[in-house]
């Protein structure tokens, strides 16, 4: 069986950005990524989410009234978790994330993701952040939004994952 | 799915100030701010349902990989953050299990109380606090925020509300809280779509 391949640039590695780069316009890589049924399996129960849109095309098909089976959301999560820490490298912290679901993304669909940086700041800990402004695309079909806030290193000696209770204001 | 098209220009329930009860039972306005549900996971965390994860998203994040990697920026292995609710999403079937179980009890009171039988989720919020680690036992509770007063949008007149899950570890740190906004309605017309016939929460 031949995998799905995906197309990310992931030029950060363990090392990482830091927060200089963070610059409110700059655009994260973007993330392709063909879907197929096992997809969706996949994704689905690895998040424990047992429903049967998400693994039998009859009960989508004819109880939803859906295309198809499509992702679930706690799986889109993991796929924006990817996407963002792709481009921070592993010091990249989330600290919040939001969605809002528009549309589903079905097997046969290639699902874009696209993101830009919206602003950063440091906060009153020291605690450097970047917010990031996400969207997941299949063609013309906006499926998805998220906003995320990510903690960056403020520079190459610095781990927001160091960070506990008081010093973490996410 | 979740479809909030119908949401667009809908003025969501306001997360602070004084909750907009208008009309509720009082037995249902009594539980806003209240901690519903405590429940403690079945089973502890670990790594193999990250691997899942992992395997099923492509990540190739060392931090989840490599435990040296881990061990040098947190001090051991940690989960995926996305995987929050995963540890508390029970079982299809356990034994003594007399139906299907389902998350996020509180929105199915809800829907139930006000008799409101269908509902969609629109927003997600995900607030990551302690990491979760291989052998966490974690326990969450959940909290109405808030209720709209009623609304009618283009899926039919109902309420919207707000409802947090709060996630701690086992000794009681706070690792996360999961914010869910939901709109309970009830349909204007006979549908004569082919709209989702079932409730699609928290898809």
């Amino acid at each position: 069986m031949n995998l799905p391949t995906s197309t990310s640039t992931d030029e950060t590695g363990t090392a990482g950005i830091t927060l200089d780069r963070a610059v409110a316009g700059t655009a994260l890589p973007a993330l392709s990524y063909d879907v197929s049924a096992t997809t969706v399996v996949l994704g689905a129960l690895a998040s424990r989410d047992w429903r049967p849109m998400h693994h039998d095309y009859k009960f989508a098909t004819e109880r939803n009234g859906t295309p198809d089976i499509f992702l679930n959301t706690p799986n889109l999560a993991a796929w924006f978790e990817r996407f963002i820490t792709d481009w921070t490298g592993s010091r990249g912290r989330i600290g919040r994330m939001t969605f809002r679901m528009r549309d589903s993304v079905y097997p046969g669909d290639r699902m874009v993701f696209s993101g830009a940086v919206s602003g950063s700041e440091i906060d009153e800990t020291g605690c450097g952040w970047a917010g990031l402004d996400i969207s997941v695309s299949v063609g013309d079909r906006l499926c998805c939004t998220c906003t995320a806030r990510v903690a960056l290193p403020t520079d190459e000696t610095d781990n927001p994952w160091a960070r506990k209770s008081d010093d973490w204001k996410p | 799915m979740i479809d909030d098209s119908a949401l667009d220009n809908q003025a969501l329930p306001e997360r602070t100030g004084p909750p907009k009860n208008a009309g509720l039972p009082e037995h249902i306005a009594a539980l806003i701010g209240e901690p519903q549900y405590p429940e403690t996971a079945t089973f502890p965390v670990e790594m193999s349902y990250a691997y899942n994860t992992l395997s099923a998203t492509e990540n190739g994040n060392p931090l989840y990989w490599d435990s040296e990697v881990a061990d040098e920026l947190t001090d051991g292995m940690t989960m995926p953050v996305a995987t929050l609710s995963l540890w508390m999403r029970p079982h299809r079937w356990e034994p003594g299990a007399t139906k299907e179980q389902v998350a996020l009890k509180a929105h199915f009171d809800l829907k139930e109380q006000l008799d409101l039988p269908e509902a969609i989720m629109s927003d997600n919020t995900m607030i990551l606090h302690e990491p979760v680690r291989p052998g966490d036992v974690i326990s969450h509770h959940q909290v109405l925020r808030s209720i709209s007063d009623a609304k009618t949008t283009k899926l039919g007149t109902g309420r919207f509300w707000v409802i947090d899950v709060e996630y701690h570890n086992q000794n009681g740190e706070l690792v996360g809280v999961e914010s869910y906004t939901g709109f309970g309605y009830k349909r204007t017309a006979p549908s004569t779509s082919t709209a989702p016939s079932t409730s699609p929460e928290n898809s």
